[in-house]
């Protein structure tokens, strides 16, 4: 349904992103055993963010268009308008309540649906994994979807003669692939440094009519195939590590003494040999 | 869709002058390069959202001026520091609701002016509850709370407020200033910028209408806000629930610790100011009423002490400074205004551009009247009334010979161990002569301090 190959070059790059609670920041709730979400602060997912810098840096060079597409509640919104300042084009967010729940393969194929309503893509770009759920599914599942050649833990894209050639990280080293376009590729987390948004985005954001809200009935989704009965992946426990405490003991006093004590009772467990 | 109906509908990537055979690796990416570079356009854009800027913001926006906000902070007040006291009356024209909704900490009910020796405390107190009503009303607030609400006047009225950006220069064109510079490619125009970035600003330099900060002409002020229950605090201080005690300022639920020590003095006496902030803090007389209290937050500014003495050009062509940017601050010994400067600063900014609209242009003459509209509110009249008042206080006697003297003769006083009582008058004299000051000095700097004060 797109033409990249004719023009040379991408004409449009759709970027999916997810927002998640800042990592530092997470808490597992000892109760429920769930992750607290409330009250965290959330940012762009950081792969999600370095294929975002990706888009941007083709954009810069090339003049490609960048839409930002995510599906979820409209707090996202803050993620959304965060990429329209940083340079994307626009932004759609696909929110609507009955994909509350869904796994990878609704949200592989809501966004799909969404990716198509959206049309004239060249390259669709998403991280390697979220850091709220790290399963990498969604991305290839779209590119599954839409029946799409894909290049997954891709560090770097050239444009070359109307294709994309993409760095790959292996397990035992870096593979260079190329494919036609369109293509779905999905991005390393930390191959690049997303850039801060600037002033005139924030402007532009302020003015508004950059961030489009679709519903499943907007893009034509089948509502029995999203949503948590619609959702395979069943959570069967989730575990917490738990730190073992440790026995702290301070030996106190001169400082020659107290090495010795150290020492001594480093020995008697025999961490260290006399 | 077909192929020829795709390729029309996106036509205008086909006019694309780079060569696209090979991907060419820019040097510099050229973000938005020529004809699409978008240029966002404003009438006037006001940098940094603290009491000045916000006020600046308020007032244009309402004369009709397209107006942009820019803060540095993730948001307004979280850059933003001082003392922890605002004097409402500018409030009373410029937003005569205010006390509905804004976010007061507690009104200032009493004024404490104590000296403190290593471990005595000496002091005034004047208890005034009527200070609390009316024009001359001053309260107590934290700056992430006031300033947010500031600035949400601003827009309400219009303005728009970005936040999280720092403006790095000037964007300059035919020798005026004619908006802000944030990096290559990102820049914003406008007809006036308005220079709100407080005590530090970078702007002002820039735009050169002031040169490099000297020592003598800013203090270092620190802050402690050691957090307290709210009970806590109106059993130590004697408050209801919404009044406050000023200096040591009362916040709701926190206490604010400060102390502002000119860089001068820190560089000569070769101490470093957290020392002294430790030693306020571990006073006897503080300590009674922080005590139990854990320190939540520790900030530090510059704070312009010159006023009249250090103020900077205040306009130019396309250009207005406001606020702590200007040195708007009066420090007289017992009263300490900036937030009711810089907010009445920013009025007069806004009153300026429009009297330079209606005479044909933001021009260097015609935003001239901005002094005349800070006159009309005192700024300017009550800043070089206490000119000599910095000075003044940048004496040692001051704050070193005179309080320990009166701590001594306080001590005297009061002590009755039988050892036999000496007559007020004498006390004085003596520990004059002790001190090593001539009574002519002291005279002298008693007659000074009246004037200047």
């Amino acid at each position: 349904m797109t033409a990249g190959g004719t023009a040379g070059r991408p004409r449009r790059i759709v970027v999916c992103i997810k927002q998640v609670p800042r990592a530092q920041e997470l808490q597992v709730d000892p109760v429920t055993q769930t992750l607290k979400r409330v009250g965290v602060p959330s940012e762009i997912n950081p792969p999600d963010a370095n294929a975002l810098e990706m888009a941007l840096q083709l954009k810069d060079r090339l003049g490609t268009e960048v839409v930002v597409l995510s599906m979820g509640p409209t707090s996202f919104d803050e993620s959304l308008e965060r990429a329209v300042a940083m340079g994307a084009d626009r932004s759609v967010l696909l929110t609507d309540r009955i994909l509350g729940g869904s796994d990878t393969v609704p949200t592989a194929y809501a966004l799909s649906e969404t990716i198509q309503k959206i049309g004239g893509y060249d390259l669709l770009l998403c991280g390697e994994e979220t850091t709220d759920a790290s399963t990498g599914h969604v991305g290839p599942g779209i590119a599954g979807h839409l029946d799409l050649p894909q290049i997954t833990y891709v560090s770097e894209v050239r444009i070359i003669n109307g294709k994309v050639r993409a760095r790959r990280t292996a397990e035992d080293g870096t593979e260079w692939w190329e494919t036609t376009m369109p293509c779905l590729c999905t991005v390393n987390f930390g191959c690049n440094r997303p850039r801060e948004p600037t002033l005139t985005g924030k402007i532009r954001v302020k003015r508004g009519g950059l961030v489009t809200h679709w519903s499943c009935a907007d893009v034509g989704i089948d509502p029995k195939k999203v949503g948590l009965f619609n959702s395979p992946t069943i959570v069967a426990k989730v575990d917490t590590v738990r730190l073992p405490s440790r026995s702290g003991q301070i030996f106190s006093g001169e400082p020659e003494e107290s090495v010795r004590k150290l020492l001594a009772s480093l020995v008697a467990d025999r961490v260290i040999a006399a | 869709m077909s192929r020829k109906a795709e390729r029309a509908a996106s036509s205008r990537f086909g006019r694309c002058p780079t060569d696209i055979s090979e991907e060419r690796l820019l040097p510099v990416p050229l973000f938005r390069r020529g004809k699409r570079e978008i240029v966002e356009h404003f009438d006037v854009i006001v940098v940094g959202a603290g009491p000045a800027g916000s006020a600046a913001a308020l007032t244009l926006a309402r004369k009709g001026f397209s107006t942009l906000l820019v803060e540095r902070g993730r948001s307004p007040g979280a850059k933003g520091m001082f003392g922890g006291r605002v004097y409402a009356w500018p409030f009373a024209e410029l937003l005569p609701e205010w006390a509905k909704d804004c976010p007061i900490e507690r009104r200032v009910v009493r004024e404490n002016l104590a000296f403190l020796t290593d471990d005595a405390s000496l002091g005034i107190s004047f208890d005034a509850p009527k200070m609390a009503q009316g024009r001359g009303a001053s309260f107590t607030a934290l700056r992430a709370k006031f300033d947010a609400w500031f600035a949400k006047k601003a827009q309400d009225a219009g303005a728009v407020l970005v936040t999280g950006i720092r403006v790095d220069d000037l964007w300059r064109e035919d020798g005026r200033v004619r908006g802000v510079f944030v990096a290559p490619n990102d820049r914003v125009v406008s007809d006036l910028v308005v220079i709100a970035e407080g005590a530090t600003s970078t702007l002002v330099r820039k735009a050169g209408l002031k040169a490099d900060l000297e020592p003598r002409e800013v203090s270092v002020g620190v802050k402690e806000t050691v957090e307290l229950p709210a009970e806590t605090i109106q059993e130590r201080f004697g408050l209801d629930e919404t009044e406050g005690a000023a200096y040591l300022y009362t916040n709701r639920a926190s206490v604010s610790l400060g102390l502002v020590v000119s860089s001068e003095d820190l560089s000569r006496k070769k101490v470093e100011i957290q020392e002294i902030q430790t030693r306020f803090r571990m006073h006897p007389a503080v300590q009674r009423l922080i005590r139990g209290g854990k320190v939540v937050e520790y900030s530090a500014h510059l704070v312009p002490e010159l006023g009249a003495g250090m103020m900077p050009r205040l306009s130019g062509d396309g250009i207005l400074v406001v606020g702590d940017a200007a040195g708007f601050l009066i420090n007289n010994g017992y009263t300490f205004r900036g937030v009711d400067l810089a907010i009445a600063s920013g009025v007069a900014a806004g009153e300026a551009a429009e009297a330079a609209r209606a005479a044909g242009g933001m021009t260097a003459a015609n935003l001239g009247a901005y002094e005349k509209f800070l006159r009309r509110r005192n700024v300017l009249t009550d800043l070089e009334r206490f000119r000599r008042a910095p000075l003044y206080m940048k004496k040692d006697r001051l704050f070193d010979v005179y309080p320990r003297m009166l701590m001594e003769i306080a001590e005297r006083m009061y002590t009755v161990d039988g050892a036999g009582k000496e007559r007020l008058f004498d006390v004085v004299l003596d520990e004059a002569a002790s001190a090593g000051v001539p009574k002519l000095k002291m005279l002298l700097d008693l007659l000074q301090g009246a004037r200047s004060m």
